[in-house]
């Protein structure tokens, strides 16, 4: 294989590592106070990410670095032209944060609302914008022959775009709660499985809907395929959380997530930006990428640190696999 | 303004600012890391107790360090596309490598080690903190290499037809002379900082409340003055190094920083000048003959290139037009960084002295113990912005100069909203968190005793949900 298209499914892959892992990061702070009705459960809902959420965003800082790096067009284009909808999103990012990692840090009721607020905005408002810009990469935004963006911010707003928006969001939404009733006991656990059934419904017609018109936008028989399975995976997953099974359920959110993600990086290849001007503009894994050279130094780079991450990763996840239970115990221990 | 300026004003500005929680992170976490292992080894409650506390603060300060690191990733491409266009093939496989490497390495394990505590066996759980310390080590390096590679381009080809700089030895890269030198000098600058913190924290404790925890904050005082003086001198003795790498790959940045206008053989080391830095006029300045050839050369009556007979070369090079940067900035940000900075170690030298064999600190020190970590942080921040202004006209030296980096397609009223909405939001939190720092040190060892970490044995018994940390 073509090293471009190693790379090409390697920032997919980093991509889908991202939306998987922080998707239902996403989710739990949307529904912070949503199902953390008083101050005991909202510190349970938010201890169940607390130990992952930051290893979680790393996927997205180091899918930024290796497009860098192996696609440097790319990044340039695809960061310089979705300006202000990643503006936003450093911005909810920043706030998410430092709210996460501050709210503990003072025995202070109305400290904590605050910061719980900010954790839910930060928390929403990527989510959203996150599907628009994923939209609006499989749709094409206007490119001129430098492969330079020349449209406006408005033209990120189509109808498509914003369905991609909320699409994402509400599968995050599923993808959290189900990742809840997995990691935490009881009522909060219950009310958390209902509410997955209900959300998740409403995400599976709307994720329906936007895979479907992604791969008529963009798609060929194996993206369909992809795409399908996806919609497969989401509905197993809920069939599952039907029955309580919230660790197949929980593989069911995930592997719909990562398929969604999949699908739409398939209907793009060979194209990475494609551009609704001309065709001739649309920039492609060849033209973006760097020098062999530089690819091979990162495959190798890759190849060996990336299985190690995994690993240590997922033994963060087993470390921390008991569930959390509420704990009566009003604010009082501090932090270390 | 236009596009060009706000860019370089929002990248100064989100940099500087980065810069202020980095080198806290550095330090702190080995500085906590060392503690730890202190109360591994010895057993003694006293090494716990800091360890937490100065973990808690850590803490606090990595998440700043944390959120402001990621707008720095993200704007090279938003607002200097073009230079992410050149740099690349280059610049890339360092970032990459910082990604990949270290950031994995530090988000995971410091999640670990946040809500380890009673999850973890304890040798394990210092393992985790190690970790993050050899996180920040990495992400340090691989982020000086790239920086390096901006002022000393190495191990890489002009591609004239794609017109972008590929890399073609990424050892080279690696191991670029700038970067040998730069790493200790970053890394021995981190330390003061932290050290600085440590001890001053520490000192206000002491006189504040003088009875409460006395012989703990005694200890902590040491370390961190201990700490302080020692990586003076690794400032000093690396900082020594740059300067003569400085002088052989950017004499005009040299030049600039002693505003040299004309070569000198042997050159003295200006202390300071009043006068207007433009060569012309020079009220009244102090110096110290040969010093400026021996920090340049390593030769007492080494010759050291002026400004004017630079800028005739370069011009030859490569065409008419300006090759000085900012020469009063240079000149001051190079000073400052240097006199503020070592001003914090003879503080330490004299804070160690005063409180030598149980001797309490007067109580007028207190006036001490906030300047103490605020020095050497503006030093770093000094030096490098003397560190990169002096860099200019260039972005990467001698290729690519700074006005063919920016984004062509972006618009002025994008770059301004980002930079008014960063810049608010970054004061804002800088108020947040400093509050919530003043809070937390204030409150001192309080609650440091809390649950006992778990024992070697059992590490999954511990039914106990988790709450130490959120
Ligand atoms: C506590 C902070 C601190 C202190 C006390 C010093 N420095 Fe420094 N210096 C820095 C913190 C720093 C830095 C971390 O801000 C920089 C910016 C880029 C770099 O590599 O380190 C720097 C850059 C820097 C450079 C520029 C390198 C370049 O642009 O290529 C030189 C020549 C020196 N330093 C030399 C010195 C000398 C001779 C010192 C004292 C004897 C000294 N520094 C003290
Ligand atoms: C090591 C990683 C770093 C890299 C890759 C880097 C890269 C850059 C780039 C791309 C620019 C913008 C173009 C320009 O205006 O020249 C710049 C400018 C600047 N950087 Fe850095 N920088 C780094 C570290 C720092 C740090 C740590 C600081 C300060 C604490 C800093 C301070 C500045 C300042 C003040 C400017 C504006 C210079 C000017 O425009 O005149 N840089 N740097
Ligand atoms: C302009 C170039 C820079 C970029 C693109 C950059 C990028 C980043 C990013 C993305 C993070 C967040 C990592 C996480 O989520 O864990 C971060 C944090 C960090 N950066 Fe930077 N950084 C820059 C400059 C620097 C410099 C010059 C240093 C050190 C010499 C440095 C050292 C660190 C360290 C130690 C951390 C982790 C600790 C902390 O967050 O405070 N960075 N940086």
């Amino acid at each position: 294989m073509e090293l471009t298209t190693v790379w090409f499914l390697a920032i997919a892959g980093l991509w889908i590592g991202y939306f998987v892992l922080e998707g239902f990061d996403f989710g739990v702070g949307t529904l912070l106070r949503v199902l953390g009705r008083n101050e005991p459960e909202r510190r349970a809902v938010i201890t169940t990410i607390g130990p992952v959420w930051d290893g979680n965003e790393v996927w997205l800082i180091v899918a930024g670095g290796a497009t860098f790096a192996a696609f440097p067009e790319w990044y340039a284009t695809l960061f310089s032209g979705f300006y202000l909808p990643l503006f936003a999103i450093l911005v909810s990012l920043i706030l998410r944060g430092v709210a996460l990692e501050y709210r503990g840090k003072r025995d202070d009721l109305v400290w904590r609302g605050r910061m719980d607020t900010m954790i839910t905005v930060g928390s929403v408002l990527p989510a959203l914008l996150w599907g628009l810009t994923f939209a609006n990469l499989v749709r094409g935004v206007p490119l001129d022959d430098s492969f330079e963006y020349v449209g406006t911010f408005g033209d990120l707003l189509s109808p498509f775009a914003l369905l991609g928006a909320v699409a994402f969001t509400a599968v995050f939404v599923a993808h959290g709660a189900i990742f809840l009733a997995l990691r935490t006991t009881d009522d909060l656990r219950a009310r958390a499985n209902r509410l997955a059934s209900r959300a998740g419904l409403v995400a599976a017609v709307l994720v329906i809907v936007f895979l479907a018109w992604a791969q008529t936008i963009r798609g060929d028989t194996g993206s369909w395929i992809v795409a399908a399975a996806a919609v497969v995976a989401f509905a197993g997953g809920l069939v599952a959380n039907w029955v309580r099974r919230e660790g197949w359920a929980f593989l069911g959110t995930a592997l719909a997530v990562g398929l969604a993600v999949a699908s739409l990086f398939a209907a793009m290849f060979p194209a990475v930006m494609p551009s609704t001007l001309d065709p001739q503009s649309t920039l492609t894994t060849v033209d973006a990428a760097s020098t062999p050279y530089t690819l091979k130094v990162l495959t190798i780079i890759a190849g060996i640190f990336l299985p190690l991450v995994m690993l240590y990763q997922g033994w963060t996840y087993w470390v921390f696999r008991k569930r959390i239970t509420v704990e009566p115990v009003a604010v009082s221990e501090s932090a270390t | 303004m236009d596009t060009l300026d706000l860019a370089r004003w929002q990248f100064a500005i989100t940099t500087v600012y980065h810069f202020f929680f980095v080198p806290v992170t550095i330090s702190l976490v080995a500085i906590t890391a060392g503690l730890q292992t202190a109360w591994y080894r010895t057993g003694k409650e006293k090494y716990l107790r800091l360890t937490k506390f100065y973990g808690k603060l850590f803490l606090i300060n990595i998440a700043m360090g944390v959120v402001t690191g990621l707008v720095q990733e993200f704007q090279f491409g938003m607002n200097w596309s073009d230079y992410s266009r050149f740099v690349g093939d280059v610049f890339g496989a360092p970032l990459a490598l910082e990604g990949i490497l270290a950031f994995f390495l530090e988000s995971t394990f410091i999640g670990l080690w946040i809500f380890g505590w009673e999850r973890l066996p304890r040798l394990v759980h210092l393992g985790c903190i190690w970790m993050v310390v050899l996180g920040t080590q990495l992400s340090a390096y691989f982020i000086l290499a790239a920086n390096s590679w901006m002022q000393n381009p190495v191990g890489f080809r002009y591609n004239a037809s794609r017109g972008r700089a590929e890399l073609t030895d990424v050892w080279a890269v690696l191991t670029n002379k700038v970067v040998l030198v730069t790493y200790p000098h970053t890394i021995f600058a981190a330390f003061m900082v932290g050290g600085a913190f440590v001890a001053g924290v520490a000192l206000w404790h002491l006189i504040r409340r003088p009875l409460v925890d006395h012989d703990v904050f005694r200890t902590a005082l040491k370390i961190g003055a201990v700490i302080v003086i020692a990586a003076g001198a690794g400032v000093a003795i690396s900082g020594d190094q740059q300067g003569k790498v400085m002088t052989e790959v950017q004499p005009m940045k040299m030049a600039a920083a002693e505003a040299l206008y004309e070569t000198e053989k042997p050159a003295s080391f200006s202390v300071f000048t009043v006068g207007t830095l433009d060569g012309s006029r020079e009220i009244f300045s102090v110096k110290l003959p040969h010093l400026l050839s021996f920090l340049a050369t390593g030769n007492f009556n080494g010759e050291v290139k002026g400004i004017n007979s630079l800028q005739a070369a370069y011009e030859q090079l490569y065409g008419p037009g300006s090759y000085k940067p900012n020469i009063p900035l240079t000149y001051w940000t190079f000073r400052l960084m240097i006199g503020v900075g070592m001003a914090s170690a003879v503080l330490a030298v004299w804070l160690l002295w005063v409180t030598r064999r149980g001797r309490a600190p007067a109580r007028w020190l207190i006036w001490v113990a906030a300047p103490l970590p605020l020095l050497p942080l503006l030093a770093n921040t000094f030096g490098w912005i003397f560190t990169e202004t002096g860099r200019q006209p260039w972005l990467v030296f001698g290729l690519l100069p700074t006005a063919s980096g920016v984004s062509p397609g972006t618009t002025s009223g994008e770059v301004i909203t980002s930079l008014v909405g960063f810049t608010v939001l970054y004061g804002v939190l800088a108020v947040v968190e400093a509050k919530l720092m003043l809070r937390t040190i204030r409150g001192g060892l309080a609650g440091t005793d809390g649950p006992a970490p778990s024992p070697d044995d059992a590490p999954d018994d511990a039914a106990k949900p988790l709450s130490f940390a959120y």
